[in-house]
């Protein structure tokens, strides 16, 4: 009997489903700027991975009578204080940009997602309950829950996962829980609930798939927030550690050479914002073609 | 009618839309006339292309993607097509007016009854707010709203549909315009109130001489309010009557197609179905060739394919465009 | 309207118990004896005993929780380990500086932002429009310390127009405060722009037109006040974003305000300090929201009138 049950809203949900995705991916690609963002992400990605044999220098090489040189074609973007390549050292800073952009967001998603499909179609108490939750951690400052969260684990790349997936997973929980309140009072939840169907089955089979396509925009649309609170909690001294060259560490460090060579401070913001707008172009060009109601 | 006693003369009203697949044509070629203090109804389905030719008259369609065309608008003496936009602008809600089909939608939700359905009198007249304020009480009596002073100065959301409708009502009357255009004013109404409306239009239109410019799809409301009549159907006017004349002697295979689908509670219950009209609404970017109905129509004939009718004179008013009466066209 | 208020800021009460409880739990619960990393090595065990006995870090977590809430709210949130002063005074001295540099940044994000975001709208997709947006989502890309710094670079160091850092006079919040706000900025210039075109499309908009009101009036009197609902309530809610932005300005431009207090604590371990200060921003977030929300109310009548318990 389930069988036939899950069929009636299914056809509709997946007739619905498929033409969706298509429009959606026709608008995208239609969309220059989401496509010049992606496929600036695509570098970004190409680089993380092979940086090992594309950048021109060693980054950790000390070269001590190399100090500052301007740039040069020996050295594109000059040296810092230490003789290192700017260049080299900004090119591996891409691998730890693009992970502490991609892992605590997907975390975060993931938690929220669930907190927010458990709280809107639960109600009630539940719902109360992680509500308030999340009010709280709105309510911090961002970047302050972050700080004190890196001083109570500890300052490493880990913990920067932690606490930037707890910083983020509360935004996402209340966008599902109101997407999973507009489901909920569709038709088809009602069919399949008359049928017999089990709660958990529905919120994983007929909810959440239509939550998916905010999810999707969500998770584009926190990849560029993570990187830009990892890179001011690194540059604050409580992110990422030496020798490890987060973009941010890097600014911190070239800031204290500002006027003799400011390259060494602006060039890897310079990485920052074109990393950050590449992921901007595609979350809003995802946005628009997946999410009219996410207008927020 | 005498040319005095006409208000509004449209002749060949056309309505363009860019669209991705080309230019389509809303309305095409539409013209009528409506008389001083006449009740005229446009009657179509949905997509028929006579709300548009409402806001075409308005000069409310966007002008891009929207284009109007005319080779006269004449309302009163002058001709609305002539005019530029601030001249159009001027003529809005003074001379013509216009009473949308939704009132919950159509009031601005932050500003109260008395600031919305006194800004016309703001706009055009040089009242002052306690001058205004006056006005706007008489017509919330006018209209039949109760209590009207406690009425003045609350937020639509605060009014039921009825109230609200009657208060656009006042708000397009407040200015005593010529010519008044309903469109579809009691759709979103329950049946009752409906009622109540219509009688306060009419009602309205005794004392005021308003004419009145009726959009629906309700034959209903034809029969009981409408002197004359407009059927439209995809985008084009296909018959003209006086209501008399088109509910006895129904000439185009459309009219007489919508006449037949109202069911009719004294038949006996011997019909299974309800009578219909076979097939769709035509799209207008892709219309078929010849006539625009004849792949509905039952009593097409060979040449409906291949050449659109004009309008054609049955007398006394009464046009349609059909081959079925036009012999002599039909053979050239 | 009283009781809307009264009602709001008793919902935030609990919120506000909740984020001491945690800052709390996060902040003393740190692995690793906190008096013997204070304390020199050469300190003995006896005078840590001591100490800690005094500072009653022996006794449960719930107990040291509400000794703590309750002095807070006395006023008392202890004393700097490593400055040795009363917290509360050093935020209270700090606060009028983070204040100053806070509104400033609001006002220079409103007064940009507004203007922006309705002209972009107004006329949609023309080239005015693009460039505009073009310069939000710039605003919204660029980290603050890499603004700041490029900020001070060109107009303090180069060009000399502006002093580098500190906080003496009214040419010291110049800077700072265009850093803070333009990030701000580029949120509410889009933020305005889509609330506006929104509105623009509903049909009281066009009920406006047929009343035969000018373009320009139509959009002045129906479609902004409306417009603007949504964009209100994000400037309340953006004192927690420009809380954590002046956490960096204020480090950068070396303005001695409670976010500089926050970092330097940080750096030092004081945990009373970083405590106390991070509990005065979330108060300060937290009475923003309650000004959003109570602002809301006031600008749509709708939600008054359901707070009132129905119509009529």
């Amino acid at each position: 009997m389930t069988e036939v049950a899950e069929t009636i809203p299914d056809v509709a949900d997946d007739a619905g489903n498929d033409s969706f995705l298509r429009d959606g991916i026709r608008i995208f690609c239609r969309n220059r700027m989401a496509m010049a963002g992606l496929i600036m992400v695509g570098c970004l990605v190409f680089v993380a991975l092979f940086v090992s044999f594309i950048s021109p220098h060693d980054p950790y090489r000390v070269a001590l009578n190399e100090q500052f040189r301007p740039p040069s074609t020996t050295y594109w973007l000059g040296t810092d204080n230490f003789g290192r390549d700017l260049l080299t050292r900004i090119l591996y800073g891409a691998r730890i940009s693009l992970v502490v952009g991609i892992v605590p967001s997907f975390i975060s998603l993931m938690i929220g997602a669930v907190l927010g499909v458990v709280s809107g179609y639960y109600g009630g108490r539940v719902d109360f309950i992680i509500m308030r939750l999340a009010d709280m951690m709105i309510a911090f400052p961002s970047l302050l829950l972050a700080m004190v969260v890196m001083y109570t684990l500890g300052a490493n790349l880990f913990n920067i996962f932690i606490a930037l997936s707890l910083v983020g997973w509360a935004g996402v929980a209340r966008v599902v829980r109101a997407q999973t309140l507009a489901v909920k009072e569709k038709e088809f939840i009602e069919a399949a609930r008359a049928n017999g169907t089990k709660k958990v089955a529905i919120m994983v089979g007929h909810i959440f798939p239509n939550v998916v396509p905010t999810l999707i925009v969500l998770f584009s649309l926190s990849i560029p927030d993570a990187i830009m609170w990892e890179s001011s909690l690194s540059f604050l001294g409580v992110g990422v550690q030496p020798p490890e060259a987060s973009w941010g560490l890097l600014v911190a460090k070239g800031k204290e050479y500002l006027f003799s060579a400011p390259l060494v401070a602006i060039m890897p913001g310079v990485a920052i914002l074109i990393t950050v707008l590449a992921f901007n172009f595609v979350g809003d060009g995802l946005r628009d073609a997946l999410d009219p109601y996410m207008k927020d | 009618m005498t040319n005095r006693d006409i208000l509004l003369s449209v002749r060949n009203l056309r309505t363009e839309f860019k669209t991705q697949n080309g230019p389509v044509r809303v309305v095409d070629g539409v013209s009528f006339d409506v008389g001083r203090g006449r009740i005229v109804g446009l009657v179509g389905e949905s997509g028929s292309g006579k709300s548009i030719t409402a806001l075409s008259l308005m000069g409310l369609v966007p002008s891009p993607p929207g284009t109007v065309s005319a080779d006269s608008i004449i309302l009163d003496g002058t001709d609305l097509a002539r005019l530029n936009s601030d001249e159009m602008r001027r003529k809005r809600g003074r001379e013509v007016s216009m009473v949308f089909q939704e009132p919950m939608t159509s009031l601005n939700p932050v500003k109260t009854m008395v600031q919305q359905v006194g800004e016309p009198l703001a706009i055009h007249t040089g009242l002052n707010k306690r001058a205004i304020r006056e006005k706007v009480l008489q017509m919330f009596e006018t209209v039949g709203i109760p209590e009207p002073k406690a009425r003045l100065d609350v937020y639509p959301h605060q009014l039921s549909g009825g109230l609200r409708q009657r208060a656009m009502i006042a708000m397009g009357l407040i200015c005593e315009p010529k010519l008044l255009i309903a469109d579809e004013p009691t759709t979103a109404l329950d049946v009752t109130t409906q009622a109540q409306i219509l009688r306060l239009m009419m009602a309205l239109r005794e004392r005021a001489g308003t004419a009145i410019i009726m959009i629906t799809h309700d034959l209903g409301i034809i029969a009981e309010m409408c002197d004359e009549v407009n059927v439209m159907y995809a985008g084009q006017i296909v018959e003209q009557a006086n209501v008399f004349d088109l509910f006895d002697r129904p000439s185009h295979p459309y009219t007489r197609g919508l006449l037949a689908s109202i069911p009719k509670a004294t038949e006996k219950r011997t019909a299974e179905r309800l009578n219909s009209i076979p097939g769709v609404v035509p799209n207008l970017a892709k219309l078929p060739a010849g006539c625009r109905f004849h792949p509905r129509c039952g009593d097409a004939m060979p040449i409906c394919k291949l050449k659109q009718p004009e309008l054609t004179d049955l007398g006394n008013g009464h046009k349609a465009r059909c081959w079925l009466h036009d012999k002599e066209g039909a053979k050239a | 309207m009283l009781t809307f208020v009264i009602k709001r800021i008793a919902m935030s009460i609990p919120v506000l118990i909740g984020i001491t409880a945690l800052l709390f739990i996060m902040l003393n619960v740190i692995p690793g004896d906190p008096i013997a990393l204070l304390m020199k090595e050469h300190a003995s065990a006896d005078v840590i005993n001591r100490v800690r006995a005094q500072m009653h870090l022996d006794d449960p977590l719930i107990t040291r929780y509400f000794r703590f809430l309750f002095a807070a709210l006395q006023g008392d949130l202890g004393v700097s380990i490593k400055l040795n002063r009363d917290v509360t005074t050093l935020i209270l001295n700090a606060f009028p500086s983070t204040l100053i540099l806070t509104i400033c940044a609001a006002l220079v994000s409103w007064v940009i932002g507004i203007p922006v975001g309705v002209l972009s709208a107004v006329r949609r997709d023309s080239l005015l429009d693009h460039l505009f947006m073009g310069f939000s989502l710039l605003g919204v890309s660029m980290p603050i310390f890499w603004s700041a710094l490029l900020m001070q670079y060109v107009f303090a160091l180069k060009l000399k127009w502006l002093p580098v850092s500190g906080f003496y006079g009214y040419q010291y919040v110049i800077m700072p405060a265009i850093v803070l706000g333009w990030s701000s900025a580029g949120v509410i210039a889009r933020l305005t722009r889509s609330s506006l075109l929104e509105v623009m499309r509903h049909d009281y908009i066009r009920t406006a037109r047929a009343k035969g009101l000018r373009e320009l009036m139509v959009i002045r009197r129906h479609a902004l006040k409306n417009a603007l609902i949504p964009v209100v309530t994000i400037m309340a809610i953006q004192v927690a974003g420009l809380l954590s932005g002046a956490v960096i300005t204020e480090a950068i431009f070396g303005i001695p305000g409670v976010g500089r207090i926050s970092v330097s604590a940080i750096q030092a371990r004081d945990m009373p300090l970083l405590q106390g200060s991070v509990l005065f921003a979330t108060v300060l977030v937290i009475f923003g929201n309650l000004v959003a929300d109570i602002l809301y109310s006031v600008l749509d009548p709708r939600i008054r009138s359901e707070m009132k318990g129905g119509s009529k």
